[in-house]
């Protein structure tokens, strides 16, 4: 219980230790979990902007899934106007061109017609000549009769 | 504890006795009846021979314990320091850090200079009274015991709990003071050093009635400078002193029959479980109050004189 020189050394111990510590064991310490401690707050900002890209990207893909809906439905859209076009184009053009068919259809017919009637005309004249002959039992001179037979064949 | 039975009182003096190396002067009388022939340094054989050897003496016991501890201490700390990594701490490295952060973030909110010595000291001062409080926990009569056992002497003195030496807790409180008005000197210049204890509490605008206040305002901040380092050291010697105590007495009882002996046995148990609390929170104030000191040092006042 006396004060004695121990007081001395225990001041001295004590300052050793404390310098011992200063220079050895805090620093090393203190940097490593100062290391630790920027290396988890880098961690978590790291995270924060994975989640905030992750929230961008989200939102963009939304975005372009819009924009490509509402441009495939312009296109269906105008694809189906197109469609109803060429459609009525075509509707038309078969009208047009059945139209066309038929009026040459129509001019071939009357041409046929009066081809045929040019034949028969041209062929009546024999024909009733053959006919004649054959009622007359005698041959008619074909030029003597011409005139006649002319004017039959313009009846016709 | 000597081989035939003490009494009670030999029992708590044996106890409270420190192992001290010291010089007996020349024609002394030693404990024995033998009259020394010149100047001897040998271990106190009792109370009176410990008095006798005055400052120059060594308690070999206490600062062997403490010398012990802070090396374990310095050394697990530095071993824990040099395997230290940035990944995941793991087992001792974390416990460590733990520590670490904890005396760390006192320092921060107490100590608001730039000073490098601060914070270790604060952990040094916070294992290191922590580990000599805690030989406070082992059962009060082993370590003695093996000293007897160890020295072949029946008479041997030893106290295992360096922190109930005042000699141990002043010197570490002293250590304090003395960094205390180092670094007071060093932010504050001599003069400002000077003037904190001459002109303060007590000023006045007027300079001729500031010399008289003087002598007022120097023995009032002496006081209080002084009553620093000695509440420091002496409320951990205090504290640690009276927890031995109890433990001594609680000792006693062990040789008083089967149920004294067992009651005996509950109370040691009790009291060293409201021990622990009583250990680590006398070794945080000790740390608490040194940072507070330290940060009074580096405070230089607002107001100029």
């Amino acid at each position: 219980m006396n004060i004695t020189a121990t007081l001395i050394g225990q001041s001295i111990t004590f300052l050793v230790f404390v310098l011992f510590c200063m220079k050895y064991v805090w620093p090393a310490l203190l940097s490593v979990m100062e290391a630790r401690e920027k290396r988890i707050a880098e961690g978590l900002d790291a995270a924060d902007k994975a989640s905030k890209d992750l929230e961008l990207a989200k939102q963009k893909a939304a975005q372009q899934l819009k924009e490509a809906k509402e441009q495939a439905a312009l296109i269906v859209d105008q694809a189906n106007k197109r469609a109803n076009q060429i459609i009525e184009e075509a509707k038309e053009q078969a009208l047009l061109e059945g139209q066309r068919i038929k009026s040459s259809a129509q001019a071939e017919l009357d041409r046929e017609i009066a081809r045929a009637r040019e034949q028969l005309r041209s062929q009546v004249a024999t024909l009733a000549l053959v006919g004649a002959e054959k009622v007359l039992a005698r041959t008619i001179d074909p030029s003597a009769h011409n005139d006649m037979l002319d004017k039959l064949a313009a009846e016709l | 504890m000597a081989s035939e039975a003490p009494t009670s009182i030999e029992y708590i003096q044996h106890h409270l006795q420190n192992l001290v190396l010291g010089k007996l002067p020349a024609g002394y009388e030693r404990y024995d009846g033998s009259v020394l022939a010149a100047d001897t340094w040998t271990f106190a054989h009792s109370s009176q021979e410990a008095a006798d050897m005055g400052f120059w003496a060594f308690h070999i016991d206490s600062l062997g314990w403490s010398v012990v501890l802070g090396l374990l201490f310095s050394f697990f700390f530095y071993r824990a320091a040099r395997r230290a990594t940035v990944s995941t701490p793991k087992g001792f490295q974390s416990f460590v850090e733990l520590v670490v952060d904890f005396v760390n973030n006192t320092v921060k909110d107490i100590f608001h200079h730039k000073n490098r010595l601060i914070a270790p000291m604060a952990l040094t001062i916070f294992t290191w009274v922590f580990l000599m409080n805690l030989m406070d926990l082992v059962p009060i009569d082993w370590i003695p015991q093996a000293a007897t056992i160890v020295s072949g002497d029946d008479h041997i003195f030893f106290k295992a709990v360096p922190t109930t030496d005042p000699n141990i807790t002043l010197g570490m409180a002293f250590t304090v003071f003395l960094l205390m008005i180092i670094f007071s000197i060093r932010e504050k210049g001599f003069l400002g050093f000077i003037k904190e204890y001459t002109l303060h509490p007590f000023h006045t605008d007027k300079w001729y009635v500031n010399i008289l206040l003087i002598p007022v305002n120097f023995i009032l901040e002496v006081v209080s400078l002084l009553a620093k380092p000695i509440s420091l050291g002496m409320r951990l010697f205090g504290n640690m002193y009276a927890g031995e105590m109890i433990f001594i007495l609680i000792a006693l009882m062990f040789g008083a029959g089967l149920l004294l002996g067992a009651f005996a046995g509950v109370l040691q148990w009790a009291w060293a479980v409201f021990h622990i609390l009583v250990i680590t929170l006398q070794a945080f104030v000790f740390m608490v109050l040194t940072i507070v000191y330290m940060a009074m040092a580096h405070d230089v006042p607002d107001e100029q004189h």
